[in-house]
């Protein structure tokens, strides 16, 4: 199984544990990874803001590159996955403006069908792999243990451009990948909300108490840890969960939140360490320590 | 065919906590949960309150959570929602106080709207009937077809932390006028949108989208309107900033400069707003966090910078 590979900006910046652990996990798994070293950043809805047709045009420009390489893409960030989703939505309903933006392309030799699939990692366990054959690479059943999804808003909505009406499991992929682990998936009101990271530079204020509310709501509903595949969501919840829980009074930022790679290398038994779950500002300490207690 | 609603209910009067109630009710394949929970009032439950008009998705009164998000309950069919019989959950819309059962207290809703002034500003006294040609309209067809239910307003991520943001309902109505060919208001309508609880406290989570039962894409018209109050000269905002920090960073290397990003947007002269981030910055050192010092950029990036100036040439001439 081999797929064209989307990084996305954050996994090469301030998240370099979500790329490593991907890394780690998708060898495990037998995917095969060919990163798009041209692709541009897609703009994350904040480029779209002061130029759609230039957002567009560089996220049609990485389908086009997947297309030349003959692979669907691989994305590990909602962010990422939803804006490029949106866009492959707005050229193939709309074959005059693909043809547009297809004259933009040539100028680099590149052309674009409207075929490229775009699928985040997250889907492609549960539509690629299987439950079943991911359940097979566990090694560590996490049996009473509670995780939080977090989703990302840009993965589940909207939800004609992500392809949920044609594949519905899309829309509990999280809670169910967390649920083959053996764990518990914490019911919880905040899990399809948004974490506030889009306004944190912005609202501070509204940002942080976003997350104090959500990360503070699946503790209150028995989390160990919050699992996100968007690291622009752990951005906001685990760097800013400490100064959010205080300044809405929830309490200490007691809530680990784990990128969706480290909680699947976990379950197949790779070392904390190596997937970088001691990196994040929430500390891990007391988290690390309960799995090791169990698998002991 | 039998399906099984689960309603939540709530009476002010009685002190009661609010609580769910079950209902089985026979209902025909194609009933709509309107009909359902008329049924339900009708035949087992007289005390259920619930609020609706014209039975056909116009009036907007309709407008309940159903399995968790708000939707008009008289455009929806049980069977849509409950293909294997499944419990349907109906509750209040969010973001609204209660007044009883399902009936919601709109009296914030109609204060926002009418907050933007919605109606056509002109500056001279029309003697006849002020005509806009049907080319000059066009882009307005999607944001009239609201119907006020109040359904993005529900869902609204924002408004659940801060009740004083305009919310989706109102600015889209908002951005109906500004972008209403007639209007001579646009200047100082945008002038106040940009202030705070305005366009710029969105959260883009795209709720309201995939909520509005009109195709409205209130987000949509949210993050237009940020775009022309910063043509209008409204630049004083963080908002403005992080935009065009954004923008200049893709343009530049083509990919995110996140630390940039995050400098110029707080500002250079916020000093607080600084130190916050050097604080993140230095717990991240410690975790051995270390980003790179600069951007990693895609390969021939030179590719990337040429698109951008060639469109953003493009845009700026029309």
């Amino acid at each position: 199984m081999k797929f064209a590979f989307y990084p996305g900006c954050v996994a090469r910046g301030a998240a370099p544990e979500l790329y490593k652990s991907t890394m780690l996990v998708v060898d495990k798994l037998g995917i095969e990874l060919e990163e798009i070293e041209k692709a541009a950043c897609t703009g994350a809805g904040v480029l779209q803001e002061k130029n759609q047709k230039l957002g567009d045009v560089l996220n049609i420009r990485t389908l086009a590159l997947a297309e030349q390489m003959g692979l669907s893409i691989m994305t590990i960030c909602s962010t990422c996955q939803g804006v490029i989703s949106q866009a492959n939505h707005r050229v193939v309903k709309d074959p005059e403006y693909l043809a547009e933006i297809n004259k933009e392309l040539e100028k680099e030799g590149l052309h674009y069908s409207g075929k490229t699939e775009v699928k985040h990692l997250l889907w492609i366990l549960l539509e690629d792999i299987g439950i079943k054959t991911l359940q097979d690479m566990f090694n560590i059943d996490l049996s009473g243990f509670n995780f939080a999804p977090f989703y990302g808003c840009y993965l589940i909505r909207p939800s004609d451009a992500l392809g949920i009406t044609e594949n519905p499991k899309r829309k509990h992929s999280l809670d169910i990948v967390i649920e083959s682990t053996g764990a518990s998936s914490t019911d919880y009101a905040g899990k399809t909300r948004c974490c506030g990271f889009p306004i944190l530079l912005i609202n501070q204020k509204n940002s942080l108490k976003m997350v104090a509310k959500h990360t503070g709501d699946a503790k209150d509903n028995g989390a160990d840890a919050m699992v996100t595949p968007c690291p622009l969501c752990h951005l906001n919840l685990d760097g800013y969960q400490a100064k959010a829980r205080r300044q809405n009074n929830r309490g200490k930022a007691d809530l680990p939140i784990l990128h969706l790679p480290q909680l699947i290398g976990m379950a197949m038994g790779l070392d904390a360490k190596e997937l970088g779950i001691n990196k994040h500002l929430v500390s891990t300490a007391n988290f690390i320590k309960s799995i090791k207690t169990k698998v002991s | 065919m039998e399906a099984q609603i689960k309603v939540k209910r709530f009476n002010p009067e009685n002190g009661a906590k609010p609580f769910f109630q079950d209902y089985s009710i026979d209902v025909s394949e194609d009933s709509t949960i309107l009909d359902g929970l008329i049924k339900i009032r009708e035949e087992q439950d007289g005390t259920l309150a619930l609020r609706c008009s014209c039975r056909a998705s116009i009036c907007g009164s309709c407008s309940m959570k159903v399995n968790g998000s708000a939707k008009l309950v008289c455009k929806t069919r049980i069977k849509e929602v409950s293909p294997q019989g499944e419990t349907v959950t109906v509750e209040p819309m969010g973001n609204f106080p209660v007044i009883k059962d399902l009936v919601t207290e709109m009296d914030s809703f109609w204060s926002k709207v009418k907050s933007i002034d919605p109606y056509v500003k002109t500056n001279f006294e029309p003697e006849a009937e002020h005509i806009a040609s049907n080319e000059s309209m066009t882009h307005l067809l999607g944001v009239m077809n609201c119907i006020m239910c109040g359904a993005c307003v529900s869902e609204c991520t924002a408004l659940e932390v801060d009740s004083t943001f305009t919310g989706p309902a109102a600015l889209a109505k908002a951005y109906r006028f500004v972008a209403d060919p007639r209007d001579e208001d646009k200047k100082e309508r945008l002038g106040k949108l940009n202030e705070s609880s305005g366009v710029w406290d969105c959260s883009r989570c795209l709720a309201c989208v995939e909520v509005c039962p009109k195709d409205v894409a209130p987000m949509e018209r949210i993050v237009k309107m940020r775009d022309l109050a910063i043509e209008e000269g409204y630049t004083n905002t963080s908002g403005y900033r992080h935009t065009e920090s954004f923008s200049d960073s893709i343009k530049k290397h083509g990919r995110l400069d996140e630390t940039r990003l995050a400098l110029e947007s707080t500002g250079l002269l916020n000093i607080s707003g600084l130190i916050d981030l050097a604080v993140i910055g230095i717990k991240s050192l410690f975790k051995g966090k270390i980003p790179p010092p600069l951007p990693h950029r895609p390969k021939e990036a030179d590719k990337v910078t040429n698109i951008a100036k060639r469109l953003d040439s493009e845009e700026s001439e029309e």
